[in-house]
């Protein structure tokens, strides 16, 4: 089952005051996010990653094509019950505290007047809010607006939750946080469908990505299809080994000399880089690291927007 | 309606955090201050000057209250980007725009009783300290009743020129709609000089042009009435009741242009 589908969504802005011209920040975006699954929205600046999130939301209104959000077409407010929403670098009500932010935002979404205090208690604690959520909005980080932005954004129990940077402003203890947070919608049978620069993280949470450049879309699917996990070599990494040790294993290896007796070498695949391992430790080398070199997500992003 | 109701207390709530309702003490201290020096300089004339500074004044604030938060109203809510995460919520933007319009319509409120009961305090005082022949040539009461019939119309005033200054703000910025708000409200009290304009020109096209502007723009002289019952004269309910009417119609068609307009916009 589909929790969201997008059919050549289309988005086009007037720019400028006399003689405005159109200006094409999304072209025919036809995507689908199957429900319960994380899906990865990647792209460089200005690839048209927030325009889509703002028309799902009904921030702004197609030029062409349509969307369904959990089987209902755009447009439909009442979706919205089911559905949460963290805006990039959001802002909130700087007079409220956070616990207030959030009960009022619970009253928006129709949740029971004696249930709102405990709900929004609850999620502060889930995203590390502790006693500041009685102070004013205006005295907090960028890092803590983030949280209570992503509290706020669950405040429904949604089944489909859409994060726009849900990691931009956050330390890495924050992005560690947010990961688990993520997998644990993810494991309630959540749908959650997020934006990011930060491509280590969709690395480790996405089960598909879809890449967006200047407005279209470059390729989506499973990571496994998009990117080849399967090794391409070895990295080898020794301590204690002499450049005469190195200079001996022939000019046909990638080495690089990373400090005084210690390299990293780039081994092929073939032959299995044992033997190369023995005769080095046996000539008094220490064994740092051996790992299979593989195609990351970065370089896959990097090889789709560049080309 | 919860929501146009959340929307509305939350935005009461502002109002109150910012210090808004802050202008009561100001409109006090004011009062309390002309009230002892009428009194020292004038005999007879100082109850009449209070009812209508005091009016006046109520007015006055109640003006830049409803004219600096109206044009932030929606703008600042756009501006500012917190209308991403509360149109996330399942609610319609037209309950957004008229949420926000209860919500200044509940401070004017607060702020018109307030400021009413403030005054009523000081003309109470006033009538306890004056002297039988002081109050022999009053032409009203201290007390007067009459004195709520203007209060209401200046806070029904208010409610019109909100709703002029959200219409606004729904496609202009803050400070446009600031400076289109006021200049509608001074045109707002001189629009019966636009129906007599065929008597002083001579061109039929501007006189229709003019004729035309008279029925279009607001009438806001007729909410003005302070000298009539700062002089005692009496205003029917029916008057009020009609002027009620036409502001209720007014502020309506702004209303609903301001959803119009709204409910249509990107927010970029």
């Amino acid at each position: 089952m589909r929790a969201l589908a997008t059919h050549d969504l289309t988005k086009d802005y007037a720019v400028g005051f006399w003689r405005a011209r159109q200006f094409r920040a999304l072209d025919g975006l036809s995507l689908d996010v199957e429900a319960g699954e994380i899906f990865g929205f990647l792209g460089p600046n200005g690839a048209g990653k927030t325009t889509t999130m703002k028309l799902l939301m009904q921030l702004v209104f197609p030029s062409s094509g349509g969307a369904e959000i959990l089987g209902r077409p755009l447009g439909d407010v009442s979706v919205k019950r089911r559905i949460g929403y963290l805006p990039e670098n959001p802002y909130f009500y700087d007079y409220l505290t956070a616990e207030e932010l959030l009960t009022y935002f619970a009253e928006l979404l129709g949740i029971r007047s004696a249930d709102r205090r405990a709900r929004a208690s609850r999620l502060l604690d889930e995203v590390g809010i502790g006693a500041e959520r009685r102070m004013q909005l205006r005295k907090f980080s960028k890092g803590m607006l983030q949280r209570v932005g992503i509290a706020q954004a669950l405040l429904n129990e949604p089944d489909l939750v859409i994060f726009d940077e849900p990691m931009s402003g956050l330390d890495p203890l924050g992005r560690r946080d947010v990961r688990s947070l993520i997998l644990r919608l993810r494991d309630r049978g959540c749908t959650v469908f997020f934006s990011s620069h930060v491509l280590s993280d969709a690395e480790a949470l996405c089960s598909r990505v879809a890449i967006l450049v200047k407005g279209r879309l470059r390729a989506a699917g499973r990571l496994t299809d998009l990117v080849p996990f399967r090794a391409s070599g070895w990295e080898l990494v020794v301590a204690g080994v002499s450049d005469a040790a190195i200079a001996a294993l022939g000019s046909g290896l990638h080495t690089v000399r990373i400090g005084e007796g210690r390299y990293t070498l780039e081994l092929p695949l073939d032959p299995p880089p044992e033997r190369l391992v023995a005769e080095l430790t046996d000539g008094g080398a220490n064994l740092v690291s051996l790992n299979p070199i593989r195609q990351t997500l970065e370089d896959f992003f990097v090889e789709q927007v560049s080309s | 309606m919860r929501a146009i109701a959340a929307i509305a207390v939350n935005t009461f709530r502002e109002s109150v955090r910012d210090k808004v309702l802050y202008n009561l003490v100001l409109f006090a201290v004011l009062l309390m201050g002309a009230s002892y020096l009428i009194g020292q300089l004038t005999a007879g004339q100082d109850v009449k000057i209070i009812k209508d500074l005091g009016l006046s004044a109520t007015a006055f604030f109640g003006l830049f209250i409803a004219v600096f938060i109206g044009i932030g109203l929606v703008s600042k809510e756009v501006e500012r980007r917190s209308v991403y995460s509360l149109l996330s919520k399942p609610i319609h933007r037209h309950q957004l725009v008229l949420g926000k319009y209860c919500g200044l319509v509940l401070t004017l409120a607060v702020n018109v009783t307030v400021m009413a009961a403030a005054l009523y305090l000081v003309l109470a005082y006033m009538e306890h300290v004056a002297s039988p022949d002081a109050m022999r040539a009053w032409d009203a009461p201290a007390l007067d009743s009459a004195l709520l019939k203007a209060v209401a119309l200046i806070f029904v005033e208010l409610t019109l020129v909100t709703a002029i200054a959200v219409f606004f703000s729904t496609f202009s910025t803050p400070i446009l709609s600031a400076a289109l708000t006021f200049g509608l409200y001074v045109v707002g009290h001189f629009s019966s000089d636009l129906r007599n304009l065929q008597d002083v020109v001579d061109s039929p096209a501007a006189a229709r042009l003019a004729r035309g502007l008279y029925w279009v723009l607001p009438n806001l002289a007729q909410f003005d009435v302070k000298a009539d019952v700062v002089h005692g004269r009496v205003v029917p309910l029916g008057y009020l009741a009609m002027t009620t009417g036409y502001a209720a119609l007014y502020i309506s068609m702004l209303l609903v242009v301001s959803v119009f307009v709204f409910s249509r916009r990107d927010f970029r």
